[in-house]
């Protein structure tokens, strides 16, 4: 008896929406991921051992930002407030962004049934999206 | 067309997803929580003021952020295991078990977290 093929050849298959942010979905985890370690190791070198708490460390790891963890001991944040450092928040706010809010779209969409409801649920997470990247990277190149 | 879905509430509490099932909704708990307390956190510190300084005055509870460490921490690390197990689908089989290192891992950091957490702040 001939095995049942279980895979199609991916031309075939297509990438529509869903499954490209599928992907993007487990992508965006790693770089995030990324970002936080290198955060952390940014944290570490400001002194996280002897002049910050734990909730700056992560705060930092987070959002590298200097306004961001103004109530530490580290004597002189000026020097953490480069181009290097708004670029890695900036990059955070995109992926953890378009990570979130399309998540939220699918959990969303597992209880909304109605078409047009969903079309209109669509448009108004992807301007929250854009909206919350917007208001983000502000943020961050004004700090 | 709408979509048909033939199972009502009720029954979707009742199903027996067990482990797996568990890992499913807190990852869901844990991501909504995140984008509803970054989204506000950004919000908060642009339009500042007082309703900002009001916000961040619930972030800085001490509940608050054991709150919040356990979704972050509990979606980072389930989001991993969820990263592995789809990019290698080979290793799902082997998904219980990577369940329990996952718990493996989680409480222990969880447990330190909040013992600093609380001895923060009520400790002094």
């Amino acid at each position: 008896m001939a095995e049942k093929r279980r895979t199609i050849p991916l031309a075939k298959r297509g990438f529509d929406f869903e499954t490209v942010m599928w992907i993007y979905t487990r992508l965006s985890a790693l770089v995030m991921y990324l970002c936080a370690f290198i955060g952390l190791a940014g944290a570490l070198i400001m002194g996280a051992r002897t002049q910050m708490n734990l909730a700056d460390v992560l705060r930092w790891t987070f959002m590298p930002n200097p306004n961001h963890v103004l109530n530490t001991n580290v004597p002189d944040l000026a020097p953490w407030a480069t181009v290097f450092w708004k670029v890695m928040g900036s990059i955070f706010i995109v992926f953890a962004t378009s990570h979130g809010l399309h998540g939220l779209l699918s959990i969303i969409e597992d209880y909304i049934t109605r078409t047009w409801v969903r079309r209109t649920i669509r448009i108004i997470v992807l301007l929250l999206t854009l909206l919350m990247i917007g208001i983000g990277i502000y943020m961050i190149l004004t700090a | 067309m709408g979509l048909k879905r033939n199972v009502g509430l009720v029954t979707g509490l009742r199903y027996q997803g067990r482990g797996p099932m568990l890992t499913f909704i807190l990852h869901r708990i844990g991501g909504l929580g995140i984008v509803i307390f970054v989204a506000t956190h950004m919000l908060s510190s642009f339009l500042g003021g007082p309703a900002g300084v009001f916000i961040n005055t619930i972030y800085e509870h001490w509940a608050f952020q054991i709150f919040i460490f356990f979704c972050a921490l509990f979606h980072a690390i389930n989001g991993l295991r969820i990263v592995v197990l789809d990019l290698w689908p080979r290793l799902i089989e082997h998904q219980r078990e990577a369940i329990w290192v996952e718990w493996a891992v989680f409480l222990p950091i969880y447990a330190i977290a909040v013992i600093v957490i609380l001895s923060t702040a009520l400790g002094g």
